[in-house]
């Protein structure tokens, strides 16, 4: 019986695991060196926080892997050798494999900073990072200031955390606005408001220079590139995620900052595939960043390579981007391709809305020539994801999208609802005259 | 703030300190006059047991129940087997003894709980109150913004069966055990509310006014804790409002006031079979001899049964039932909020559950149907069976101690829907109609679940939200109880309950909605 391997039990390995049993009865194996079941590491905040247990990050039940016939190994692989196709483990015991899947997901970036390893100073990816929070920054006796370095959605996801257990936090953040290289402007000054008005100690263009220790090799403080001192005993890492490909580095395999991969998930080695954050793309899909470190497209980079697996050789195709976060109390969703002004094209032109009070606002992007939609970006507004896949497969205008926004609300039942507010401000500054359409249901459940 | 938090926790516990101590303490003399009162208006033909009474209880003065109680029930209970023995059946008193010594409490009860109702009132349900929403309203600030406020609800001994959570089972038990089985020791509480009872249906209270009562203030406090913890969701907040009009409205005035106009007591909202004892022939018979009032009642729970709820369920889900108006579920929704989490979420707990609440239901079914052969029969066996034990036995395993003791015992160790998710014969039959007819699911929302697990861990009727949502798929389960919660906690926006058309309502799906579009079609044919 063929032998699959799959380096790495997150969503991305667990779930090509997930359909290659669906789809055949190859004898499958998942080596992790993590932890012995999958789990959501979207989830690991809500552990800290209080929220959840550790054991309702993981989707499935124990008997899950049994009754499916998925071999759990928890180990580290150091090697592959894809001339005998095994693969070592630490510890020296090998596994042969037919077919290996590499999984590995990511790793925080660390830039070389002076004290970047002292005890105190960590990354938030893995359980054992989630362990060494707690350890660090129990309470705010233990952790009277926390510094978190780098302004992204994990570093507002850890600020948010120490926030919940009173710990002070401040934020070193490089860009001149929060997430600006991903927000438009209208969008990223709201978060600056939302965040500070959470007391949190926002530093924008700000860097880190140093990690000062104390007698016993802990953080005592950072010194930033505008020279403050700034006291604190847990150092929060959080400037952006790369491969974790290290052990990949004698084996052959051609690697990028990723592990290089073609539209069909393959690496220059024959039967060794990569997916999920680990996997880097030959070639550009579409707006698409060669390594895109998001929960869903593992998912797909799983669904696709099962298929390939089982004799149904698929392309990764992945759809119209969309996307979520959340920044503290403020929902985030994204649908089609909003860039912000730093990285947008001439022609993309936004409309933005904003709630006078509430943290609630929308920015929609369009083709300036076309007026043809390109994309939108809700904060406080839950919107239906078929809806604008499907909008933006029919390539609708802007216009048709503003009349239709009742449409693609998703927000829970009785919530305020503001797309007569945004269409009025939409008129008004474009100088157009639509009329808002009525909610329609055989418009939303509309098949294909 | 904070001082205000713990003055209002202090205050509390010594409300409830002395509403727990209640049962126990008071004066006890029954007068001979009271007693020959009691004794005529019962019709009670026993020489042996008054004598006994008069005896051994009248013109002593008892300290406490615990000193009162065994003398008259051991009285009766010496006094029955007498007469049973000699065959005296016209002089055997059935009553249940505990039921007499709590109705000769209530008229032997002096001293200073009698004479002081308001001042212990105070002391009791007033402290209880103040000191909860001294509790309670502090969070208006110190929850900070709008938001979901879950922060620590597993580092808290109370919410993560620590040992108060034990202690609060402890009590809860302990007290419908005693409304349910010890109903004397229930007297104390029953002479603070009576100025309450008096002037909504002119009568005295007895333990269950206690607890109608009871339910209404606790659910009022605890709606407002609910208020201010989801004040972000209008969801919440409408359906918290829905549950305390139906509760304080429907279950607890309404009943009181037709008593005082000489109606038979009903809760227009409770329907069979949750309303198990709708049929039991004394129950028709009483409908039937009130007149227009009692045949409209009659006709109104069979309609209520057999056409409104499922219809209503058809347009818009058991929720309609189950959290916007049941009682059960507005006690669950409102005390039981911080205990959801602990509904288990496992598999085996399901296959648990279908068991056990259709088994409850078919129990239902069974006895509901012998109840009706036998009034129109008029014969008091099926097959041997006596129609009778079966009712009494459901009133005690299912009414009393499923749906009492341990539906709303086990809140703060198994989640507050016990009763509901494994219990309720209604909510089974609700279920079907949900399941197989109806508008209503809870909409995933495309690709976007991030399987973090919230939606899971705080779904009361334990579902796992997160198995369905991460597979694309609408949730579209019998047990939902529409309570919105698991749509309120997504940090991602993934669901949204709604009620739409019947076609697409179930979309299995293997591969999510954004990746490639062939992939999809030709997983999910
Ligand atoms: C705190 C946090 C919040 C996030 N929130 C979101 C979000 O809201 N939305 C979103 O879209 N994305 C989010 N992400 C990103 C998302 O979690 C990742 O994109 C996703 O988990 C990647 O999955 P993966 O399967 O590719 O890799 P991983 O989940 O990283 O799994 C790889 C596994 O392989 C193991 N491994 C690596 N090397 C070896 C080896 N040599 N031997 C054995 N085992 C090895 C690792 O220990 C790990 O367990 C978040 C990430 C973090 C850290
Ligand atoms: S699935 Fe959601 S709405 Fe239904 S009972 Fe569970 S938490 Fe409530
Ligand atoms: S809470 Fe939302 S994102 Fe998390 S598992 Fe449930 S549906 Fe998915």
């Amino acid at each position: 019986m063929e032998h699959i391997v799959i380096i790495g039990n997150g969503i991305s390995g667990v779930t090509a695991a997930r359909h290659i049993r669906k789809l055949s009865n190859k004898r499958i194996t998942i080596i992790s060196a993590e932890a012995d079941y999958f789990f959501s590491r979207t989830a690991l905040m809500y552990v800290y926080m209080g929220h959840m247990k550790f054991e309702h990050t993981q989707p499935y039940e124990k008997w899950f892997w049994k009754k499916n016939r998925i071999e759990l190994v928890n180990a580290y692989v150091e090697r592959i050798q894809p001339k005998d196709k095994k693969l070592q483990l630490k510890g020296g015991e090998d596994i042969a494999y037919d077919e290996l899947i590499i999984a590995t997901g990511s790793q925080p970036n660390k830039f070389g900073w002076p004290g970047q390893d002292l005890k105190g100073v960590q990354g938030l990816y893995s359980k054992q990072d989630l362990d060494g929070v707690e350890k660090y920054a129990p309470n705010n006796k233990v952790c009277n200031r926390a510094v978190i370095v780098g302004g992204g959605l994990i570093g507002i996801e850890l600020a948010e955390m120490l926030l919940s257990r009173d710990i002070p936090v401040t934020f070193l953040v490089r860009e001149d606005s929060f997430w600006n290289g991903v927000l438009p402007s209208g969008e990223s000054e709201m978060i600056n408001e939302h965040i500070r008005e959470h007391h949190i100690d926002l530093r924008l263009s700000t860097n880190l220079a140093e990690i000062i220790p104390d007698e016993d090799g802990r953080a005592k403080a950072v010194k930033t590139d505008k020279g403050d001192t700034i006291a604190c005993n847990f150092v929060g890492l959080t400037a952006g995620v790369s491969p974790n490909i290290e052990f990949l580095k004698d084996s052959g395999i051609a690697t990028g900052r990723g592990v290089m991969v073609n539209r069909y998930l393959e690496t220059n080695i024959d039967n060794i595939y990569a997916i999920g954050d680990c996997a880097e793309q030959k070639e550009a899909i579409g707006n698409r960043r060669p390594i895109e470190a998001v929960w869903y497209t593992g998912r797909m980079m799983g669904e696709t390579i099962a298929q390939t697996l089982c004799g149904n050789k698929t392309e990764y195709k992945p759809g119209h981007w969309f996307n979520s976060a959340k920044f503290l109390d403020v929902e985030y969703q994204t649908y089609g391709w909003v860039f912000s002004e730093k990285s947008k094209k001439e022609v993309e032109k936004h409309f933005h809305w904003r709630h006078p009070k509430e943290k609630i606002c929308i920015t929609v992007a369009y083709h300036g020539d076309t007026r043809k939609f390109l994309g939108i970006n809700t904060f406080g507004i839950r919107m239906r994801h078929d809806i604008f896949d499907r909008w933006l497969t029919e390539e609708r205008g802007v216009d048709f999208v503003m009349a239709y926004l009742k449409d693609a609300n998703f927000d829970p039942e009785f919530y305020a609802t503001y797309e007569a507010d945004i269409l009025a401000e939409y008129n008004k500054v474009m100088g157009t005259a639509i009329t808002l359409q009525n909610k329609s249901w055989n418009r939303i459940f509309k098949t294909a | 703030m904070k001082t205000i938090k713990n003055i209002g926790l202090v205050l509390f516990l010594i409300g409830l300190a002395i509403f727990t101590a209640l049962p126990v303490l008071g004066t006890f003399d029954l007068s001979p006059k009271d007693l020959d009162d009691f004794i005529n208006h019962k019709g009670i033909k026993s020489e042996v047991y008054i004598s006994d009474l008069r005896q051994n209880v009248v013109g002593k003065s008892f300290d406490g129940m615990p000193a009162f109680a065994p003398k008259v029930t051991s009285a009766l209970e010496q006094a029955n087997a007498q007469h049973r023995n000699n065959r005296e059946y016209e002089k055997v008193v059935y009553a249940k003894p505990h039921d007499m010594a709590a109705e000769l409490g209530k008229i032997a009860g002096s001293g200073f709980i009698v004479n002081h109702k308001g001042l212990v009132w105070f002391l009791t349900f007033g402290l209880g109150i103040l000191g909860a929403l001294l509790f309670i309203v502090p969070n208006v600030v110190l929850l900070g913004k709008k938001g979901i406020k879950n922060n620590g609800i597993y580092h808290e001994n109370a919410t993560n069966r620590g040992w108060i959570a034990w202690l609060v089972f402890i009590f809860l038990t302990s007290f419908y055990l005693i409304l349910y089985f010890r109903p004397e020791y229930a007297v104390n509480w029953t002479f603070l509310v009576d100025p309450i009872s008096e002037s909504l249906s002119g009568n005295p209270a007895g333990q269950w006014f206690v607890y109608g009562f009871m339910y209404c203030v606790v659910m009022v406090v605890m709606a407002i804790r609910m208020y201010i913890k989801y004040r972000h969701n209008m969801y919440q907040m409408i359906r918290t409002t829905s549950v305390l009009f139906f509760q304080i409205v429907f279950a607890f005035l309404i009943p009181e006031i037709m008593v005082r106009l000489q109606m038979p007591y009903y809760d227009f909202k409770n329907a069979f079979p949750l309303d198990y004892d709708f049929f039991f022939s004394w129950n028709i018979k009483e409908l039937m001899a009130s007149g227009s009032i009692g045949l409209f009642i009659l006709i109104w729970g069979i309609v209520l049964t057999l056409v409104i709820v499922p219809v209503m369920v058809y347009f818009f889900g058991k929720r309609w039932y189950c959290s916007w108006v049941c009682g059960c579920g507005g006690l669950a929704e409102t005390l039981g909020d911080p205990y959801r989490q602990h509904s288990s979420k496992s598999l085996f707990s399901w296959q648990v559950e279908r068991w056990l609440v259709h088994g409850v239901l078919l129990f239902a079914i069974v006895m509901t149907g012998m109840t009706l052969y036998s009034f129109f029969t008029e014969s008091a066996t099926i097959l041997g069976i006596k129609t009778q034990s079966v009712q009494n036995t459901y009133s005690l395993l299912i009414g009393a101690i499923f749906a009492g003791v341990i539906g709303t015992g086990l809140y703060p160790i198994f989640g507050n829907r016990v009763w509901c998710r494994f219990g309720c014969p209604l909510a089974a039959y609700l279920g079907f109609v949900q399941r197989f007819k109806s508008r209503f699911r809870i909409t995933t929302n495309g690709g976007q679940c991030i399987s973090c697990g919230n939606c899971s861990t705080y779904c009361e009727q334990g579902i796992d939200v997160r198995a369905y949502a991460q597979k694309g798929e609408n949730i579209v389960r019998s047990s939902c109880v529409g309570c919105g919660i698991c749509s309120a906690v997504c940090p991602r926006g993934v669901l949204k309950l709604e009620n739409g058309p019947e076609k697409g309502r179930i979309n299995p799906t293997q591969v999510l909605l954004g990746n490639d579009v062939d992939l999809m079609d030709l997983m999910n044919k």
